[in-house]
């Protein structure tokens, strides 16, 4: 088994990629990794409730650890209160703590 | 025991908000009492060019003073002072073929000029490696 962070900077809404890598976390953790999916910059936009589609929810469902990071949500006024259920804030410094535990980490 | 963390830059300054989000990453590891370092290539060569300038905005009626437009090449002092002032290490390595044909040879002090080499070689002597890949 590995662990893999996910660093997901873009928004499902613009880019056409991002859903790709959605699914590229789910295939991760299916195949019995362990996954975090890190939104930062756009890619926390899925994250506010309401704007939460069905993808990060599979994602939650199948295990992969969805985080948004804080910095990034204040910027774009995503308070507390407005982040998806299971969708859980973090400081950029776990970034550093997943790549100094070896972690593979890929910036999407 | 803190491990040496190494990071790959290759967009140009102003084009692209990953280049923040990694800056925000090195200044996190340096705080977290990493050794640190960074390989800058293509037009990220550029984050560290001496001549970087700021300018007025004159649409909103300010002053280059007022302005205060963000500069990279600050940034990366700012991380530079941050590094010694915890006692780490962090090496800013420019590609300089990459510097070469962009003519941004004027850098900042405290970074230095290399080639892919020093990228391998820093990412062996790592713990661990992320690279904001251009796109």
């Amino acid at each position: 088994m590995q662990n893999y962070l996910l660093i997901e900077s873009r928004d499902p809404f613009t880019a056409q990629a991002a859903p790709g890598h959605v699914e590229l976390a789910v295939g991760l953790r299916r195949a019995g990794n362990a996954v975090t999916l890190y939104l930062v910059q756009n890619g926390v936009l899925p994250a506010r409730a309401g704007a939460d589609g069905g993808a990060l929810h599979e994602a939650m469902t199948a295990g992969v650890e969805v985080l948004a990071d804080d910095f990034s949500l204040r910027e774009r006024g995503i308070g507390g209160r407005d982040v998806a259920r299971g969708v859980k804030p973090a400081v950029i410094g776990l970034v550093v703590d997943r790549l100094a535990d070896a972690w593979k980490v890929i910036l999407l | 025991m803190t491990t040496a963390l190494t990071f790959a830059l290759m967009d140009a300054p102003f084009e692209n908000s990953r280049t923040v989000t990694m800056f925000r990453i090195i200044g996190a590891a340096l705080e977290a009492g990493h050794d640190v370092n960074v390989f800058a290539y293509e037009g990220a060569v550029a984050l560290s060019f001496a001549k970087q300038a700021p300018h007025a905005n004159a649409v909103h009626g300010r002053d280059a003073a007022a302005e205060n437009h963000p500069l990279p090449r600050v940034w990366i002092e700012s991380l530079i002072t941050l590094a010694a002032a915890r006692g780490r290490k962090l090496d800013w390595v420019n590609c300089g073929l990459c510097v070469d044909e962009r003519g941004v040879a004027e850098a900042i002090a405290g970074v230095r000029r290399g080639t892919p080499a020093d990228f391998w070689k820093m990412s062996m002597e790592s713990g661990n490696t992320l690279t904001a890949g251009t796109r």
